[in-house]
């Protein structure tokens, strides 16, 4: 009840701040949160268990593709009937849509998982890696998915009462945020709660873990439905925030940088997610910003390219040395805040 | 059916270099207990340089010997200045690093040269010989067959027959027990990925010509197939990483040839999942490889 | 490794907030003042685009947004539009979708561009359609032949550049029966919009079920061998490609590896002899004789306009090497700069769209653009180019593509005035 509380205080909070950006700021907040949803995900699925995936982006791209599907399909049979009027046109089609995101995400996820419960790091990592280089292929491929077009997925306005106070860019990072604490809320809970205790005693010890009765097999594969079921979300807002859904969008180089989010936030930590997210999504703009002003054939050079080799440098480092990430330089409160089952299953 | 001969045949060419890629993942693993998620940035850096000396001297065999001693050296300073420094307890952190390490080279790689595809051409006639009417390979084709087969017999001989190949062999497997019967352990490791990464940018250099040219990212298809060929072989087997190898290049060429070049990933990624799933030691691994 | 220090649900949260917000918010929060009309002064006007600067896209098509900034600033030098100046902002999208969206949000929030000119890719510029769209900012001249710019009724305000991809394979298809009767004519094409619509252009012109093969590859791959083996056992004669450029060498370069000469018949998108002959390499580039080619841009060392563009770029470009996408990179700043004075003394983005939509504007093509309230598209006639003696220009085959196919039209090559500055009323 106190986290339903503390949730809904933040993201009262979040949904505030977004009066002190302008459009173009609030637009890099939604897909800030968007992937913060996803690296929140991944760094659960990590830190606690110890599963690395390098392909987060295609559940990403399998909640967008999901989101858009479901979406267009509601919204073109609610059009023209009495549910339209009103908010129904828009919040019937965003509901499927979320809900269309966390079945599309939650299957492909479970498959994984499924894989994940048998393999160890460098297999899973390597099997991941594949899925994010056939994605394109598969784009092609597969039928609905439309190639490397993508797929469209309806604008959602604003709603009438709102849509003198605030602009359609303000609106859709209260989505996002009211997306994210949806997404973001059980996952806190899960990471506190008996669950959490399980995933940190398979990572652990597995033998030690599989006599105190439990099945190491479930845990894993659980954890990582729950980080797809995460990642898929993330899909979704920034499928509704960008009403499109295209392969180019999850590459690897986008798989990569969910992973350095979650490194350099502190693996396991969700605020340390948070500050991840931010990171790996207002870095580029800024080396887009510094870059523009050297001489064009040098600018040219460094754009788009400095930041990935920023990025390599702090994840070396960070990893060498300061493994608990970005999320250590938090107030003492957060770092001394270590919950109980921690203390009884101490790593290392 | 002369079709499937000349694709078989370009197959096998193809799944030589992958197999040569293989086989250097294999050495690394065997050599330091990791799975390099950093071979295809490393092994591209030595094909710049072998690229520059060949155009500098006009000697393509000048920059061959050049790309195998700049992966040779590279492979020791990322192993002395890196990767010895991970921190040994979580084995995620050995790939965490490696990716980081792949930004950085390829991001250095893009800085440096620009993003542009340099063409690259091979020593001899890509041109295939016709044995009775029917194409089968390039004079090409059987240089890198030759120049494969050659590698991985020094290597099964290096490491079957030697007392260096078994000193490797002792210290990834029981590093302990090998620091107690008197083998420099870290030495061992260092070499290891010595041949490792002057393997992986032989087969590199193997590998460009046959495509679009050299770029940062030439090697990540590659390299992700040879992932593939690895485990399924078992990434302990060298004997494995040289057929499966040889196997996934004759899939993918198959695919490409009768269905399209799009499904091609897609079969790569559904062979590695079966055999992850069915026989996750792989197909030739002794057993207990599997415990990285 | 360790586990990261584990903190309580509230100051994750916390974090999470403070974490997102604020750091967005100190990178700047000012709201900026909409001026009347967006982009548009006294004495400037500010456009923007998308394009690939960096990425696997880079190497192809980074010169041409150089070359409209080379032209631009040639017309600024020579006075502007009307007195104003054109501003050109040049985002880098890396070719990705999503940096497409965020770059285009910045043009049009933060930049406050008057119009987008020339973002450049089919998946990139689809992922901003909708957007453009909703703020009614002109999206002119799309640098892509695909079908989607021409939607006048659901986009008002987007028109295309390029010819069509249907028009150049149907053109491509036909020169190909035109040439040689008993052509047996396959197609390679990328596995998108692209390679799609030049097989459409070809069944167009040849008839349906009549190309013996078709291959497809993806930008991912980086080997053709099995699809030109393929062709070559198909018994192929004609090869007609919606390739880009690197893979139209690649594909003719591995067909010589065979000792494979068939005639290839390519779309402009990959057709530029000077980027191919870098492709091949000096030694192979002879391979190159013979291949026919489409454009609809007085891409030709003999057009006057050439030789204009040549000028400008040795001023005004660094003598950058004068290239396919120097030609298109110009065309599409001198069709801008035709619209913009077209648009009148005091051009708003309703005025700029009607004066594109008026029929009025001529372009520099090979024929005069085409462009009507129910037409977006620019160019519906093209002109074949054949490589002879190492050099590309054009022959005097012309085919306008309409529905029922291509048919022979003389080229009439819009002719140079006024130096290549649009004249205002």
């Amino acid at each position: 009840m106190r986290l339903l509380t503390r949730a809904a205080l933040l993201t009262l909070l979040a949904l505030g701040a977004t009066f002190l950006l302008d459009p173009y700021r609030n637009y890099q907040l939604a897909t800030a949160t968007g992937t913060f949803v996803a690296v929140a995900g991944l760094t659960l699925l990590v830190g606690l268990t110890g599963q690395l995936s390098l392909g987060h982006a295609v559940l990403m791209a399998a909640g967008g593709y999901g989101y858009a599907w479901a979406a267009t399909w509601v919204a073109t049979a609610v059009e023209g009937t009495t549910l339209a009027d009103g908010a129904g046109g828009w919040l019937l089609p965003l509901l499927a849509g979320v809900a269309g995101a966390v079945v599309v995400a939650g299957l492909l996820g479970l498959l994984l998982g499924l894989a994940a419960a048998r393999l160890r790091g460098p297999y899973l990592a390597g099997l991941t890696l594949a899925l994010v280089i056939a994605l394109p292929a598969a784009a092609s491929t597969i039928p609905g998915l439309n190639g490397e077009q993508g797929v469209r997925a309806p604008f959602v306005p604003v709603p009438d009462p709102l849509a003198l106070l605030i602009a359609t860019e303000q609106w859709h990072a209260w989505l996002a945020i009211l997306v994210a604490a949806c997404a973001v809320t059980p996952l806190v809970a899960v990471r506190a709660g008996r669950a959490g205790l399980r995933m940190r005693a398979v990572h652990d010890d597995e033998t030690a873990a599989r006599l105190a009765g439990v099945d190491p097999g479930r845990v894993k594969a659980g954890a990582f439905v729950l980080s797809a079921l995460a990642a898929g979300l993330g899909g979704a807002v920034l499928a509704i925030v960008t009403q499109q859904v295209s392969p180019g969008a999850y590459g690897l180089g986008f798989s990569l940088l969910l992973v350095v989010a979650a490194v350099v936030g502190g693996l396991g930590s969700l605020g340390g997610a948070a500050i991840g997210a931010v990171l790996v999504t207002l870095l580029p703009w800024v080396v887009d910003q510094a870059t523009a002003a050297l001489p064009a054939d040098l600018g040219h050079r460094l754009q788009g390219n400095l930041e990935i080799a920023l990025f390599g440098v702090v994840v070396i480092v960070v990893t060498l040395l300061r493994p608990g990430g970005l999320a250590r330089l938090l107030p003492a409160k957060a770092r001394s805040a270590t919950s109980l089952p921690a203390k009884f299953f101490p790593t290392q | 059916m002369e079709r499937l001969v000349f694709l078989l045949s370009t197959g096998l060419a193809r799944g030589a270099v992958l197999a040569l890629f293989a086989l250097s993942l294999v050495i690394v693993y065997r050599a330091a207990r990791v799975v390099n998620f950093a071979q295809a940035a490393l092994a591209v850096v030595p094909v710049y340089v072998a690229v520059a000396v060949t155009a500098a001297t006009g000697s393509y065999w000048l920059g061959l010997a050049c790309a195998l001693t700049a992966g040779a050296l590279l492979g020791a300073v990322v192993e002395r200045g890196l990767m010895r420094r991970v921190p040994q307890d979580n084995p995620l952190a050995g790939i965490i690093v490696a990716i980081g390490l792949v930004m950085v080279l390829q991001a250095g790689l893009a800085i440096a040269f620009g993003p542009d595809h340099r063409p690259v051409h091979a020593p001899f006639s890509q041109r295939p010989l016709t044995v009775g009417g029917v194409a089968l390979m390039s004079p090409y084709d059987l240089f890198v067959l030759l120049v494969a087969a050659v590698v991985m017999g020094a290597l099964a001989w290096l490491f079957g027959r030697t007392s260096l190949g078994l000193r490797m062999r002792a210290a990834a497997f029981a590093p302990e027990t090998s620091r107690l019967l008197g083998v420099r352990v870290p030495r061992m490791v260092t070499l290891g990925w010595t041949l490792s990464i002057a393997t992986a940018a032989l087969a590199a250099l193997l590998l460009v010509p046959t495509g679009l040219g050299l770029d940062p990212h030439a090697a990540d298809v590659l390299f992700v197939n040879a992932f593939a060929a690895a485990v399924i072989g078992g990434l302990d087997s060298p004997v494995g990483a040289l057929a499966a190898g040889l196997s996934v290049g004759v899939l993918a060429s198959l695919v490409t040839g009768y269905a399209s070049a799009a499904a091609a990933p897609p079969a790569v990624l559904a062979l590695l999942t079966v055999v992850l799933l069915v026989r996750p030691h792989g197909l030739f691994a002794a057993r207990e490889a599997r415990t990285a | 490794m360790r586990t990261a220090p584990l903190s309580s649900p509230r100051s994750v949260g916390t974090a999470a907030v403070l974490g997102l917000t604020t750091a967005t918010a100190l990178s700047g929060c000012s709201t900026p003042a909409a001026a009347e009309v967006p982009g548009v002064t006294e004495d400037t006007v500010v456009i923007g685009t998308h394009q690939p600067l960096t990425g696997p896209a880079a190497a192809g098509f980074a010169s041409i947004s150089a070359a409209t900034a080379a032209y631009f600033d040639y017309v600024n030098a020579e006075g502007g539009i009307n007195g104003r100046q054109i501003e050109y902002v040049v985002k880098d999208d890396g070719y990705n979708p999503a940096n497409t969206q965020t770059v285009v949000r910045e043009l049009v929030q933060e930049d406050q561009v008057f119009a987008v000119v020339g973002g450049l890719g089919t998946p990139t510029h689809s992922s901003v359609l909708d957007y453009l769209d909703q703020n009614g900012v002109p999206d002119l001249f799309v640098a892509s032949g695909s079908l989607t710019w021409d939607q006048p009724e659901e986009y008002p305000y987007t028109f295309g550049f390029n010819a069509d991809y249907v028009t150049e394979g149907a053109a491509l298809a036909q020169y190909a029966l035109d040439t040689e009767p008993d052509a047996v004519v396959c197609v390679l094409g990328q596995d998108d919009d692209f390679g799609e619509g030049i097989l459409a252009g070809v069944e167009l012109g040849l008839g349906e079920g009549e190309v013996a093969t078709h291959q497809v590859y993806s930008t991912a791959d980086q080997d053709v061998t099995a699809q030109i083996g393929a062709m070559k056992e198909a018994g192929c004669t004609h090869n007609v490609l919606g390739t880009i450029n690197g893979f139209t060498a690649l594909a003719v370069g591995t067909a010589a590896q065979m000792d494979w000469f068939p005639r290839w018949h390519v779309s402009s998108s990959g057709a530029d002899h000077p980027t191919l002959v870098e492709y091949l390499g000096d030694d192979v580039a002879p391979v190159l004789e013979g291949l026919v080619s489409v454009n609809y841009l007085p891409n030709s060392p003999s057009s006057e306009w050439y030789e204009l563009f040549s000028a400008i770029n040795d001023e005004y470009n660094d003598g950058a090497p004068y290239t396919g996408n120097t030609t298109y990179g110009m065309s599409v700043g001198y069709q801008f700069a035709e619209a913009l004075a077209a648009a009148g003394p005091d051009p708003t983005r309703e005025s700029l769209v009607a004066a594109v939509e008026s029929g009025d504007l001529k372009g520099n093509g090979i024929a005069p653009l085409t462009y009507s309230a129910d037409d977006h598209f620019a160019h519906r006639t093209v002109r074949i180019a054949v490589v002879t003696d190492g050099v590309q220009d054009f022959t005097d085959d012309a085919y306008e593509v309409t529905e029922a196919g291509a048919v022979p039209v003389e080229p009439a090559q819009v002719p140079l005035e006024n130096e290549g500055i649009p004249l205002t009323e």
